[in-house]
């Protein structure tokens, strides 16, 4: 076993994370055959609507007789998938960027980091909040939204390190050898900035979950009749307090998704960056 | 015969905040073919601007404001970053960095950084793909079997941590020759290392220049290294050659007042410690005469009037002096 994975053994909640996260990634893969009802995505049962939960409907049902067993389970595909095209578009933008402004130094450095310094002085909800409302509210838009606010953070980081690393003597023995840019930045340099990346989005994983359920509750992300848990908080608004358990299960679906990738990117970055210790 | 090596009059300037920094003023060395020239000076001379200079990896800030580096008759300064990749660096210059400790990528196996090395800068052998870095671990094998890196096939296949200072600056001298290159430079590469393994690898260095028919530069501020290791000396102070010829002509006979001062200060020599009193002159501000004159014992008013010229001792060497010329 490498020794970094018995290092996360030790940490309890970190396992924890790790347990939670893949809980949710085989729940999302194998959803649909899960599920008890999967038709209850689109279909609707007015007899049967706002029932408590029961042995039939653990959940209870919603306001169209759907069940929320059923929508929880099927939601998380579609969670995760936001969570993982936001986080890996970032990714793509983000790195990239970091890494020629970390190596090229000069003017476009400058213009690259001024630029993400503006972007992280507003907060991602607003700024996503915006954009989102520009483009029809749509899951597609409210993704591009969530991209375009998260590489910054990613840039940042890689910046950071790159900084670092151009100026330690392997790059300077790489150089001297006859590497070009390109090599020494994609070949030599990433490989070493990558682990602060993953942890930065084991985290962005997480947050991304629940910045798309706000977008989905504030109308601006998944539509009707998708089994979106932003979505279904809202919709639940109206038939609050009496139907407790319409907001409650989704709203504990995301509480533990988005727990289970903090606690594992914790657990990470106690690894990767040992000089940073959990106040706990 | 031309030489390997040749620098004329090489001036290199760094823009600071508070203005040109004028590094190296008027550097010139000549590196005779399958001789080791040293090149001795104290800490902020030059020393590594130099090297730089020559590998054409200065930093954006350095400007090269004159001079010419002659390599196997060509001019270096006048060859673009991609010529420099493709046809000089590690295929007819190798490099060896200062500190073996920082020099490789950590992330990396040993063998992966250094079969990288050959696949791009490997003359062509005629093989292609699989072939081709068969014939190149073969090769890599070789050179640390000829290291005295132990188990040299395992070697390959393992970290840069988990090799001792000693080790991975063997392992930094085969990554050089790789590419079987004519001209080595090799950047302090003893100084991060301890007495002992530092005689070792000179041992080595001595014998690889014979075995493979190289000509190394060596930079160091360290003359009992030089008195080892060098055939030839070039002694730099403040950017400016001030000594330069054969090493036991200068060793027997040194005739720069800098020099003399430099031996005087060697724990070998010395009988108490004297050092040399005052420091290098800021490149920010040159004085407009000789630019030791400051610590300069025997120092008259001509010394700090103008730059000294160029002259040749008794000693057969070139310095940079008036008292001889």
């Amino acid at each position: 076993m490498s020794p970094i994975f018995r290092k996360l053994a030790r940490d309890l909640p970190a396992m924890l994370g790790l347990a939670i996260v893949v809980f949710v990634l085989l729940i999302a893969i194998f959803g649909p055959l899960l599920a008890p009802y999967p038709e209850d995505a689109a279909a609707s049962h007015l007899a049967r609507r706002l029932k408590p939960p029961s042995a039939a409907f653990p959940f209870g049902t919603d306001n169209l007789g759907r069940d929320i067993f059923s929508r929880v389970i099927l939601g998380a595909r579609g969670a995760l998938s936001i969570a993982l095209t936001v986080v890996s578009t970032a990714m793509l933008i983000g790195v990239p960027l970091g890494l020629i402004a970390g190596y090229r130094g000069g003017w476009l450095s400058e213009g690259i980091m001024r630029v993400t310094d503006v972007v992280l002085a507003i907060p991602q909800l607003i700024l996503a909040l915006a954009l989102a409302q520009l483009m029809s509210p749509s899951l597609e838009s409210a993704m591009l939204a969530l991209s375009l606010t998260y590489w910054p953070y990613f840039t940042r980081i890689v910046y950071a390190e790159t900084r670092r690393l151009s100026s330690s003597l392997f790059v300077d023995a790489l150089r001297g050898i006859g590497a070009g840019s390109g090599r020494i930045v994609f070949l030599h340099i990433l490989p070493n900035a990558l682990s602060p990346v993953i942890v930065r989005a084991t985290i962005g994983l997480g947050f991304t979950i629940l910045v798309a359920a706000v977008l989905g509750f504030l109308g601006m992300g998944a539509t009707p009749p998708a089994p979106d848990w932003g979505l279904a908080i809202a919709e639940s608004r109206t038939y609050l307090p009496r139907a407790w358990w319409y907001a409650t299960f989704p709203g504990l679906a995301i509480l533990i998704t988005v727990m289970g990738f903090n606690l594992l990117g914790d657990g990470l970055r106690d690894i990767v960056d040992p000089r940073i210790r959990r106040s706990r | 015969m031309i030489p390997v090596l040749s620098v004329r009059g090489l001036k290199v300037s760094i823009r600071t905040d508070e203005g040109r920094a004028e590094i190296l003023d008027d550097i010139g060395l000549t590196l005779e073919r399958g001789r080791i020239l040293g090149v001795v000076g104290e800490s902020g001379c030059g020393k590594s601007t130099l090297i730089r200079s020559i590998m054409g990896i200065l930093p954006r800030a350095a400007t090269v404001d004159g001079g010419e580096v002659w390599f196997e008759g060509e001019n270096l300064l006048a060859f673009s970053e991609a010529e420099l990749n493709d046809g000089v660096r590690s295929s007819r210059i190798g490099f060896i960095p200062q500190d073996p400790l920082l020099a490789l990528n950590p992330v990396f196996k040993v063998g992966t950084q250094m079969l990288e090395i050959m696949r791009w800068h490997a003359p062509p052998d005629g093989l292609r793909g699989a072939a081709r870095q068969r014939a190149h671990v073969g090769r890599l094998v070789g050179l640390l079997k000829r290291m005295q890196v132990p188990d040299p096939e395992t070697a390959l296949e393992r970290y840069p941590h988990q090799f001792s200072g000693g080790q991975r600056q063997r392992l930094l001298i085969a990554a050089a020759l790789a590419c079987a290159p004519g001209l080595v430079i090799a950047d302090e590469p003893t100084t991060a290392l301890d007495v002992t393994t530092q005689h070792q690898i000179l041992l080595l260095l001595r014998e690889l220049v014979a075995e493979f028919g190289i000509s190394l530069l060596f930079v160091t501020h360290d003359f009992g290294v030089v008195a080892e290791l060098c055939d030839d000396l070039c002694v730099i102070y403040a950017g400016q050659t001030v000594e330069a010829g054969p090493v036991q002509a200068i060793l027997d006979a040194p005739s720069h007042p800098y020099t003399r001062a430099l031996l005087a200060c060697h724990p070998d020599r010395a009988t108490t410690f004297l050092g040399i009193p005052g420091s290098v002159p800021s490149p920010l501000a040159r004085p407009p005469g000789c630019l030791f004159a400051p610590r300069c014992g025997d120092a008259r008013a001509l010394c700090l009037a103008a730059r000294p010229p160029q002259g040749q001792a008794r000693s057969g060497a070139e310095v940079r002096c008036v008292q001889f010329t």
